[in-house]
């Protein structure tokens, strides 16, 4: 088997890619995406920690679960917004949805 | 090198890889394809890491509900889709130095744990974690109060979806 | 030799061992040749299931079929793989290459791979998974990928619709066929199939006759087969997401569909019919691959029997079927399985299929008598017409238009 620390560099490489893509894309549906590595990432972790270090006890695998639940209602609210939006400004650019900054 | 571990670099390197392409691509369905590879490459890690229920559960729910949605959303807003500019806005190179930041802190601190190296231990035999996961999600002095919030947020999320996107007229 | 497979495993198994190889390496290589051995015996029998579908056809309509080339006709699918592969290969202006070549290999691949977790006997099962069920489900899912990446790459109006088309079916019947399944599984308390063939001491069409019925249909469905073919409805898209592909692109597609016609016709069987259980099976188990081929190939002739009698549905018909009929049914048969299964604990087992069975026979009486209720008053709606208001009121022309 492979050592507990290639998970977590994994992990971190893949949280990392997805901070990337949140904070660089305009399309806001690439925004999305990105989140949605950055919780896979962190689902990686807490099924690593929950193999290597407490197997007898549930919570790292019913926090998975409960991300797994987070994840699809984030993205089915985003994409709702994000059609929206779409429908009445005719775009998804995060950078032209900036009214509520004035 | 076991047989595992050749597997976990090949799958680590390609889930990484569709990662990157996912947040570089001009494309966007494309993206979202590279997006599947990339979660189709988790399951396999959660293979790995011997919790089938959880590969099962992330093909099911990420790749044939939430990257389908997505292609649905892309195609429904196409006329971005289909913009030839540049996807990335001003402040990328902040960000790429910020991930690289955070990459390499986290690497860091795992190298100076004593914990980081060590390897899992068999189940007991007539372990069933699946078994567990069931009892401990229904069991009123474990998780059932996380697990009914979970269903009670999924389904506000489903109204909450279906009046937002609404079209009213 | 009543199990050749474990012989011929065990005999592997042994002669890798002494060419001085560790275990781990050996139970890579054994299952790489499994996974060969059968995705190859597989396409084998998908080659077979071109002349069987074609055969079947001719007979609901009253023809022959392929008859001229070998016995019966029996050579056909050779000459018809060899007319595939020397068709030109046409790739559509504007289609986005890779994804346009990746899809019919997504397509055929996620059926192939759905004979992983089947348990073709009692030893011979690909992988024993204890998520077996749910498996097949995300497979299933990876499948809808393969037709909306079909119908995008292949910059098609028609392809994008019919993608577009199959995909909202295929994730609506997920509902149903999903909890249909879920009911073998409570009735078995396993989500392996290996557990939930060897549990079926008695058949669970006996116990869950609505559960095999939704699950039919959800298969129908999920195959895109009549009546719900509204994918590659040829009157109003022409051919659906496949209709770019050329050649032996086109030739998975098709062969895709019918291998997974059989599919579901073997999942239906294990399921439901007790998958490799008949006489003599647990002794002999290649007596087993033979009953559960025997069971499949019935489904698999049950499913073009629908196909072939019934006409297309439209799609708001299709939909709403789904959504306001099926899910609901199936979920009350659903939570009423799981109260008995929890009240009857401990009781003899012919009573517990019995209850089970009279369960499913009163659920089903009061379907029927709603369902014809329902079709009375739609009967009447069209033989009595709402009196039709009067279509020019004698006042102005500026008012209908108005109105419109």
């Amino acid at each position: 088997m492979v050592p507990l620390s290639w998970y977590l560099i994994f992990a971190a490489a893949l949280f990392s890619i997805g901070l990337y893509g949140v904070l660089s894309r305009k399309n806001a549906v690439a925004i999305l995406m990105g989140v949605e590595l950055m919780l896979n990432a962190v689902n990686v972790n807490l099924l690593a920690f929950w193999r290597y270090l407490t197997f007898d006890k549930m919570a790292g695998q019913v926090f998975a679960v409960i991300v797994f639940a987070v994840a699809a209602s984030e993205v089915a609210v985003g994409l709702a917004l994000v059609i929206s939006v779409y429908r009445r400004r005719q775009s998804i650019v995060a950078d032209e949805i900036n009214l509520l900054k004035y | 090198m076991s047989p595992i571990q050749i597997i976990f670099i090949l799958v680590s390197a390609i889930t990484l890889g569709s990662a990157l392409m996912v947040v570089t691509t001009r494309n966007m369905v494309r993206a979202a394809l590279w997006l599947v590879l990339s979660l189709f490459g988790i399951a396999i890690h959660f293979v790995l890491l011997e919790v089938g229920f959880f590969a099962v559960a992330q093909v099911i729910i990420y790749i044939g509900a939430i990257a389908i949605l997505m292609i649905f959303a892309i195609m429904l807003t196409r006329r971005i889709a289909q913009d030839p500019g540049p996807q990335t806005n001003s402040t990328w190179p902040i960000a790429a130095i910020l991930a690289l930041g955070i990459f390499g802190l986290i690497v860091f601190l795992v190298q100076g744990w004593e914990k980081a190296a060590i390897q899992p231990s068999p189940f007991p035999a007539g372990y069933d974690p699946l078994r567990e996961l069931g009892v401990a999600l229904v069991s009123a002095n474990q998780y059932l109060i996380p697990f009914e919030i979970a269903s009670i947020l999924l389904l506000a999320a489903l109204i909450g979806a279906i009046i937002i996107a609404w079209d009213k007229k | 030799m009543a199990d050749p497979v474990t012989f011929i495993a065990k005999w592997l198994e042994g002669y890798l061992a002494g060419l001085g190889l560790s275990s781990g390496w050996i139970s890579v290589i054994q299952a790489a040749l499994g996974v060969v051995v059968l995705g190859s015996a597989v396409l084998l029998v998908d080659i077979f299931l071109v002349w069987v579908e074609r055969k079947v056809v001719a007979r609901f309509q009253d023809r022959l079929g392929p008859n001229r080339l070998g016995p019966f006709g029996l050579f056909q699918p050779i000459a018809d793989v060899i007319k595939l592969l020397l068709k030109e290969d046409i790739t559509p202006q504007g289609a986005d290459k890779f994804v346009y070549n990746l899809a019919p290999i997504l397509a055929l691949a996620t059926v192939i791979i759905l004979w992983a977790v089947i348990p073709l006997s009692v030893t011979v099962v690909g992988s024993t998974i204890n998520v077996g069920a749910l498996y097949i489900v995300a497979v299933g899912a990876i499948g809808t990928l393969g037709i909306i990446m079909a119908g995008w790459a292949s910059n098609n109006k028609f392809a994008l619709l019919g993608a577009f088309r199959m995909v909202a079916q295929m994730i609506s019947y997920e509902v149903p066929m999903v909890i249909a399944i879920l009911i073998p599984v409570i009735l078995a308390k396993s989500m392996s199939l290996a557990d939930i063939v060897q549990s079926q001491t008695v058949w669970y069409i006996v116990l869950a006759p609505i559960a095999a019925i939704v699950f039919l249909i959800g298969a129908q469905a999920e195959l895109g087969r009549a009546p719900f073919d509204l994918s590659e409805a040829e009157s109003e898209i022409v051919a659906g997401f496949h209709i770019e592909y050329t050649g032996m692109k086109f030739g998975l597609f098709y062969a895709g569909e019918l291998l997974h016609a059989l599919t579901f016709g073997g999942l239906f069987a294990t399921f439901f019919l007790g998958g490799w259980r008949g006489w003599g099976a647990e002794t002999y188990p290649i007596l087993g691959i033979g009953y559960f081929f025997i069971k499949a190939m019935v489904m698999y002739w049950v499913i073009m029997w629908i196909k072939y009698s019934f006409p297309r549905v439209r799609i708001d018909q299709m939909l709403s079927f789904c959504w306001k009929f099926l899910t609901p049914l199936i979920l009350t048969v659903l939570s009423i399985t799981a109260i008995l299964d929890k009240v009857m604990t401990g009781l003899p087992y012919w009573i517990y299929v019995l209850v089970m069975l009279l369960s499913n026979l009163v659920i089903l009486y009061f379907v029927i008598q709603a369902v014809g209720r329902y079709a009375r008053k739609e009967r009447q709606k069209v033989a009595e017409p709402e009196k039709i208001r009067v279509a020019f009121p004698v006042k102005s022309s500026t008012s209908t238009s108005q109105a419109s």
